[in-house]
């Protein structure tokens, strides 16, 4: 393991140095608004070492899409993955980059963080406007002993097209076919029930302005505004909580093994300790590009992130790939990512 | 008047820059105009030519099996941007008589600059406040205050019912109001200026009071005007994006009560441009974009026949 970690480490070095002179000193990439706080951080250390500029442009994940499918951003991030077809019609490889969680947070009177306990199905319903009491027997039959106040529920999503969106969804999709046929999968739907807040801070200011409240965040948030989260149980029936050791659990148990161009989302993945609503960042890149130096510089800076940006990852509240991933990534790159010279 | 200004070579030539860069400078307004009509026609075509006026009237918004309609943030914006200009303007026409009849000079200056700072804040800032302060006063008092009284009265009822969630069409509007009263009152304050000091004494002389002067002096000669000033803050109320954003509720589920969130059409292309993944789904935002066109165009269309009719009445 450690004699392996030092190989990579002299394989990165070797990489780096053996590029040196062949490096682009700027490039660009657009798209996600998820990511752009750690993209940000990491670039900004990643020029402090070598000098050479990343410039992301966070515009949301369409417009990432959009740009680097018109080529004039040298990568493109989205929460969304594009599936194999999408990809090979508009020439692109595409990768994992950080794991985040999408986090159903409510505001109830005399209820904790992690205290309340909902399943995939209930969500569902409750998103639909089919459960709209907190005392309902649905509600009530998850959480035995507990008090629940005969309150109105008042959903709370997002307004604006969003990758936490598209996660949240589609995870409600997986677990209730009645939302799968009604409402469907996209980055932004046609809501059944509730308002909208633009933006993660516009879902946790209603949240936290709305009595009886539910809405769904990104994980970062609900350490951010101390929300109250609740729990959702896993394929498994668990209800583990949400943070970094649970992302990566399902990171680490989803079939990567069957995803070419690891298309999956990766919600509702087995195994007792992965959270259900586990999403993806993923990078897009032109499988055959036409400036060669830049996508090469794009993906040192990705190499050195996955390798050694973990540190600043977790600082910022996001979960990098477990290293099993990390190298399926690297191999995935040699094998379709064409910057060889 | 030309034979009266002995004629320069100089000034021939200057005369005719002078003509040509006024002129472009209008054309390019023109120009612009046209080519921001044309180009939200063009990129919204698909959407007339798919829904056709079904997009108008449908109040469906489903991005996932694409299916658009347009009622809700119409109706969203014309419900909001109406109560704005009904909160506003007695609020607006009585600061400017206030700052031109009523306020000694060292209470005028200061208010007027206050007036002219509120024009000044962001939007943003606008619906920060809504959000954080005025949506959870809403929210608390004014919403279930108005759920029990006017909500009882029959007739009025439906405007008034649902929870109170302080978001909707109501609280966007007196949001807006706010937004809007400096325009309309500044613009009415310089007209009330303009009014020939002859014509005010006069009236004075008469033994009118200073509400007559008002309603049956100022009033009438600046009646021009004091449209105008009301139809700028109405097309700033249709317009305005972020503040509406913030406290609308972003709903695209049609509902008649004032306390119910909805959406509106800034507000939905806001929301949603940027990750509009589909053809449809961009088409779709950019003809709401043209219908805003066209409403503002209609309301400032209104106000020129409003205008002339004004001045044929006037004239007789």
């Amino acid at each position: 393991m450690k004699l392996g970690k030092v190989a990579l480490v002299a394989a990165a070095f070797f990489v780096a140095a053996g590029a040196s002179h062949v490096v682009a000193q700027q490039v660009t990439g657009a798209g996600s608004t998820f990511v752009y706080p750690i993209l940000a951080a990491w670039s900004d250390a990643y020029s402090k070492q070598t000098g050479i500029k990343i410039n992301y442009q966070s515009i949301g994940s369409g417009g990432g899409i959009a740009q680097i499918k018109a080529g004039t951003v040298d990568f493109g991030a989205s929460d969304m993955p594009l599936d194999p077809h999408q990809l090979e019609a508009a020439n692109l490889a595409q990768f994992p980059l950080v794991i985040g969680g999408v986090v159903p947070v409510v505001h109830l009177p005399d209820i904790g963080p992690g205290e309340l306990r909902l399943s995939g199905p209930l969500l569902a319903d409750i998103f639909l406007g089919k459960v709209k009491k907190w005392d309902a027997p649905e509600i009530a039959a998850l959480n035995p002993g507990r008090k629940l106040p005969h309150l109105d529920i008042t959903v709370v999503h997002r307004s604006d097209g969003s990758g936490t969106t598209f996660n949240f969804v589609d995870y409600l999709a997986k677990v209730s076919p009645e939302w799968r046929a009604k409402v469907g999968v996209g980055t932004s739907v046609a809501w059944p029930a509730g308002i909208g807040g633009k933006g993660n801070e516009g879902v946790a200011a209603y949240i936290q302005r709305v009595k009886g409240a539910l809405g769904y965040v990104e994980y970062a948030y609900v350490l951010q505004n101390k929300l109250t989260y609740a729990l959702v149980q896993n394929s498994a029936g668990e209800f583990p909580s949400p943070n970094g050791a649970s992302f990566q659990a399902a990171a680490a148990s989803a079939d990567w093994d069957h995803a070419s161009d690891f298309y999956l989302v990766m919600t509702n993945a087995p195994g007792p300790n992965a959270y259900p609503i586990t999403a993806t960042t993923f990078v897009l890149m032109p499988r055959y590009p036409k400036n060669v130096t830049q996508s090469a510089t794009v993906l040192a800076f990705f190499r050195w992130a996955l390798e050694h940006g973990q540190p600043l990852a977790e600082k910022l509240n996001y979960v990098p790939l477990p290293p099993a991933l990390v190298s399926r990534v690297e191999a995935y790159w040699q094998a379709n990512i064409h910057v060889r010279f | 008047m030309d034979q009266a200004i002995p004629k320069r070579r100089s000034g021939a030539l200057g005369d005719a820059l002078f003509r040509v860069a006024a002129f472009s400078a209008a054309l390019l307004v023109l120009v612009l105009l046209g080519a921001i009509a044309i180009s939200t026609l063009i990129g919204g075509y698909p959407t007339f030519a798919h829904f056709g006026f079904g997009f108008l009237s449908k109040a469906v918004w489903d991005p996932v099996r694409r299916e658009f309609g347009a009622l809700v943030p119409i109706y969203g914006t014309l419900v909001t941007a109406l109560i704005a200009l009904v909160l506003a303007v007695p609020v607006a026409f009585g600061i400017a008589v206030f700052l031109t009849e009523v306020a000694p000079r060292r209470l005028a200056v200061p208010t007027s600059a206050a007036i002219e700072l509120l024009a000044g804040i962001p939007s943003i800032i606008y619906g920060m406040w809504g959000l954080f302060v005025f949506a959870p006063f809403m929210a608390n008092t004014l919403d279930p205050w108005l759920s029990d009284t006017l909500g009882m009265v029959p007739g009025l009822a439906p405007l008034f019912s649902g929870p109170p969630l302080g978001l909707g069409m109501l609280t966007a509007g007196i949001i807006l109001s706010i937004m809007i009263v400096p325009f309309i009152a500044a613009v009415m304050r310089d007209v009330f200026r303009l009014v020939p000091p002859a014509l005010r004494e006069s009236a004075f002389a008469l033994g009118a009071t200073r509400w007559e002067v008002v309603w049956h002096v100022a009033l009438p000669y600046t009646r021009t005007a004091v449209w105008g000033a009301i139809f700028l803050g109405l097309g700033r109320a249709l317009g305005e994006t972020m503040a509406v954003t913030f406290v609308l509720g972003n709903s695209h589920d049609f509902n008649i009560s004032l306390l119910a969130p909805s959406t509106s059409i800034a507000a939905t292309i806001a929301n949603e441009f940027t990750e509009a993944d589909s053809p449809a789904y961009l088409s779709a935002l950019i003809a709401l974009g043209f219908i805003l066109f066209v409403i503002t165009f209609l309301v400032l269309l209104l106000a020129k026949l409003l205008l002339l009719r004004l001045a044929k009445q006037g004239a007789r």
